[in-house]
């Protein structure tokens, strides 16, 4: 049985709240100040912040304590070439603005604070980053393989895994050595 | 009111028997030409004791095919066209059209859109086909041996199961307390089904339907308990007899002295959905459930081990519809429009038999309907409404019948 | 005797899709669950980094197969968010009656197995035979049932036939007639709301702490449609209202079992008012560049909750990175929450009930 069954239901009017975006930006760069390296508003709805991977679970402990973003969407892992990315989507359902938190992490120490303690919600995503790319969650209960069988031992996402280097279907005027 | 069309099992057997021997005999005389010692043993096949055991063999056959043969089949079509019309669809449709040769083959008309009355039997026959499985750390005489339990105490209903005033193979007085009983031997061999193979699914299967099917046992005698206040018999033959009488007349119909129509009514009900729960039927049908566990504890068996079982929950079916027609609705009993003279012997038009195949077959459809137009209902609302609600329901028939049969 | 596990699936007859749920039963308490996923796990994001931005939406479609015109078309808004290019008018209206139709047809999907959990197998034939009214009106829309490769970047692929209103209108008007007889069958059912009503209870801030979104999230009585918060398409200039469960009480399976069938009627009516209030001509698709660089991301209101697509591209034909977020695997996640405490015979009514979809969950 779900277990807080005695909070609640947040009152959401489930309407945007136009402008919001400047409003959260203006309160992120206050209150984290050096913490955040970069930040701008891309459109409406939307906040860019640059992090430094190690303040990770300070910022999103402001965001979702004081500024009530409940929502975490999303976790992507990104393997630019020299180093990974982890991209956290967040969401706040009372005037739906979106902020999207860019954390680096380097090749050779890939490792990050786990948001599980925060939303439960970035359990099976963390571990999907594991699995498909390798980065390891600190703090994480459960962490590992969830979508590859759990004796794989790769993570196939990295651009050093193979594409797919050959086509399965050859056609037949390329094997007479066609085009 | 109406008349049987065959008026004793016995008699009708002993002419088929006394014809089979006479053939028989004929062609051992004959050889016996060539070697005498046969004489003798053409002339011990004619002898009483012989004859008798083989009309008996014959009459016990008969009543068999026309339970499973006829009955049974004829009861799979109708179940499986009612609830494909109730789900608007076409339904069975393999008949003796779809045979590949001659005479049956014809070139312009469709194969598969025939009545499909011998589906039924195509299924059978895909059933024998097949591989019969032992799971490897199954119990295998247990395994083996519970479809032959359910199979036979199924077939056992129909020694003291009459289908009319004569056509029975035994007539016990206490033919109802016979036939229950043997109903209640099947939920054994379910259990031993489902715990014999080894395998999660099937225990889990067996265990609900041990715990359901003893659960509604319980009402259903009640209910037969409340009934014997009136009849005063566990006769079937007896019982019928007893409804064949007008109740009172409405118009120009008179209604018949049913059981369902005077204070048995509440018995009537509380039979009727045991019944439906003996019968393993949706919503009741939790131990067989395809959702949760697969096939239940029939998921283990493959072949013809599977065939008997799954077929033989219809003749429960038969057996159960034609208990509540024998105990509520008249059984058999039903007026015949006319006679035919047939050689001397007036043959009725509407005998009893058919007016007995009317009422289980409707008492069926009815089933069908239910079953096809409802969820199922979880194993412990089964049990409540089993233990809590239909036990004080068939205890308050037993004091109104009583308190009816105090006043009089 | 401390319980034991039951494996329910990979092959299983009504688990709709590959994946395993194993549950620990103590008698007939359900006392753990743990999923098992990743049975279908096809690759999607890796195979999307080498295919050009308009040829993955034949695969952005097989995610979901049942719904694919959703998947599609977030796909396409997440590289037209990217590009930053503009769909003209007409284009966005006929994409909003495309992703409608598309609800439509596979919540009827749900309710074709959703009958069957529970054991009412005439649901299944009732609903697919529903179904067949709008798989029919998808396919004179877009030339395919199923898996259309009907959104394009830019537009859809094809404006709508002659007469599409009407043949709609026709449509729509029959299957509304029929969820009276639904309503015979399912809301004035005993037996269902024996079956349905107080079993998987979730909790809001369960739920939103797990990430549980879309009618699930809404049968718990939150009220968050993503066509209402985070508009989309021309979702804005239409009138319909999110189906919230207004009751109280943490959402059991009747809750979403209700939210999703009033979703029915609210998409009939977008559809309509959709094909009303369209322009009558115009350009329906813009031509996107051949090579992009930045990164998009873009959230639609899925049939199944919050569908997020994140892509990046780095000046090639191609995407450098497509995350997928599916609703259902974040769901999943929340599915031993939910099942702890309720019987072994509720399970497939209450994974039923919360409606999955293995192809977007596996990737």
């Amino acid at each position: 049985m779900s277990v807080s069954a005695a909070e609640p239901v947040p009152r959401v009017s489930g309407r945007p709240v136009a402008g919001i975006e400047k409003e959260i930006l203006a309160q992120l760069v206050v209150a984290l100040g050096s913490k955040l390296k970069k930040a701008e508003t891309v459109r409406a709805g939307l906040v860019h912040g640059f992090i430094d991977r190690k303040d990770l679970v300070a910022v999103a402990t402001y965001l979702k304590v004081t500024l009530g973003f409940e929502h975490l969407a999303c976790v992507t892992a990104v393997d630019w070439k020299d180093r990974f990315e982890c991209v956290y989507h967040i969401e706040n359902y009372y005037n739906g603005c979106m902020v999207e938190i860019h954390a680096d992490v380097p090749y050779d120490d890939p490792r990050i604070a786990s948001l599980v303690p925060l939303w439960n919600a970035a359990n099976f995503h963390e571990r999907e980053a594991w699995d498909l790319m390798g980065i390891e969650f600190d703090g994480h209960p459960d962490l590992r393989r969830i979508l590859l069988p759990d004796d794989f031992k790769f993570h196939p996402l990295r651009k050093d895994f193979a594409q797919e280097v050959d086509r399965q279907y050859i056609s037949r005027r390329k094997i007479r050595g066609g085009k | 009111m109406s008349a049987p069309l065959i008026p004793n099992l016995f008699d009708v057997c002993k002419v088929l028997t006394g014809a089979i021997v006479w053939v028989v005999q004929q062609i051992i005389y004959a050889v016996a030409v060539l070697i005498p010692p046969l004489r003798g043993l053409g002339d011990w096949l004619g002898s009483d004791p012989v004859i008798t055991i083989l009309t008996w063999l014959i009459a016990v056959t008969v009543i068999v095919v026309w339970a499973t043969l006829v009955n049974l089949l004829t009861m799979m079509w109708v179940e499986r066209k009612l609830y494909s019309r109730l789900q608007d669809r076409y339904g069975i449709m393999i008949s003796i059209w779809s045979l590949p040769f001659w005479p049956f083959n014809r070139v312009r008309r469709p194969t598969h859109r025939g009545t499909g009355y011998l589906q039924n039997v195509a299924d059978g026959v895909k059933l024998l086909q097949k591989e019969n499985i032992t799971p490897r750390n199954a119990d295998a005489a247990m395994f083996h041996i519970s479809p032959v339990l359910i199979a036979s105490s199924t077939l056992m209903i129909f020694a003291a199961l009459p289908w009319s005033s004569g056509f029975y193979v035994a007539n016990l007085p206490l033919g109802i307390l016979f036939i229950l009983a043997a109903f209640s031997l099947a939920p054994l061999g379910i259990l031993i089904a489902g715990w014999s193979a080894n395998n999660k699914y099937t225990l889990v299967g067996g265990l609900r339907a041990a715990a359901m099917l003893m659960a509604y046992e319980i009402p259903m005698i009640l209910a037969v308990i409340a009934l014997v206040f009136f009849t005063g018999s566990l006769d079937p033959i007896e019982i019928v007899r007893q409804q064949d009488r007008v109740l009172f007349a409405l118009g120009p119909i008179g209604i018949p002295a049913w059981y369902a129509f005077t204070p048995q009514f509440l018995g009537f009900l509380v039979f009727s959905v045991a019944m439906m729960a003996e019968m393993e039927r949706i919503p009741f049908d939790i131990p067989e459930a395809e959702a949760e566990l697969v096939e239940g504890w029939t998921t283990e068996y493959s072949g013809m081990r599977f065939g008997l079982v799954f077929g033989f929950k219809w003749l429960r079916m038969i057996a159960g519809a034609a208990l509540i027609a024998i105990l509520y609705l008249g059984g058999w009993s039903g007026p015949v429009f006319a006679t035919l003279d047939v050689g001397g012997i007036p043959v009725p038009i509407l005998p009893e038999e058919v007016w007995f195949l009317l009422k289980i077959y409707l008492i069926s459809a009815v089933f069908v309907w239910i079953s096809w137009s409802v969820p199922r209902v979880r194993i412990d609302q089964i049990l409540n409404i089993g233990w809590k609600r239909l036990i004080p329901y068939s205890l308050l028939a037993i004091l109104v019948a009583a308190g009816f049969r105090v006043l009089g | 005797m401390p319980g034991f596990w039951i494996n329910m699936g990979p092959q299983h007859p009504m688990t709709h899709g590959l994946w395993n749920m194993k549950v620990q039963v103590d008698g007939e308490t359900i006392t753990d669950a743990r999923p098992e996923i990743g049975y279908l796990h096809r690759g999607y994001e890796k195979i999307m980094e080498v295919r050009e931005f308009q040829k993955n939406v034949v695969l952005t479609d097989r995610l979901c197969y049942v719904s694919s015109i959703t998947w599609s078309h977030a796909y396409c808004l997440a590289v037209e968010k990217m590009m930053g290019i503009e769909v003209p008018v007409r284009g966005q209206w006929i994409r909003v009656v495309s992703l409608e139709l598309q609800r439509i047809a596979s919540h009827l999907m749900w309710l074709a197995s959703y009958g069957p959990d529970l054991g009412f197998l005439t649901g299944l034939l009732w609903a697919l035979r529903e179904r067949e009214l709008f798989l029919d009106l998808i396919q004179l829309m877009s030339g395919a049932r199923m898996n259309q490769n009907y959104p394009r970047v830019g537009g859809v692929r094809n404006d709508l036939p002659e007469n599409f209103a009407a043949m709609c209108q026709r449509s729509i008007e029959h299957f509304l007639l029929k969820m009276e007889e639904y309503e015979k069958v399912f809301h004035d059912s005993k037996v269902f709301h024996m079956r349905t009503e107080g079993v998987g209870l979730l909790s809001a801030a369960d739920a939103i702490n797990w990430g549980v979104t879309g009618p699930n999230l809404r049968a718990c009585g939150v009220n968050v449609d993503l066509r209402r918060l985070d508009p989309y398409e021309t979702y804005e200039e239409i009138d319909f209202e999110p189906q919230v469960w207004h009751d109280g009480g943490a959402g059991d399976s009747y809750a979403r079992f209700v939210v999703r069938f009033n979703e029915l009627r609210e998409s009939c009516k977008i559809v309509l008012q959709a094909l009303e209030k369209m322009p009558k001509a115009g350009a329906y698709r813009a031509k996107p560049p051949r090579r992009a660089e930045g990164e998009g991301y873009a959230k639609t209101e899925d049939s199944r909750g919050e569908a997020l697509f994140y892509v990046i591209g780095d000046g090639d034909d191609r995407p450098y990175r497509v995350k997928i977020r599916s609703p259902v695997f974040s769901t999943m996640a929340a599915t031993p929450l939910i099942l702890r405490g309720n019987k072994l015979a509720d399970v497939v009514a209450i994974l039923g009930s919360v409606d999955v979809c293995v192809g977007e969950m596996d990737k």
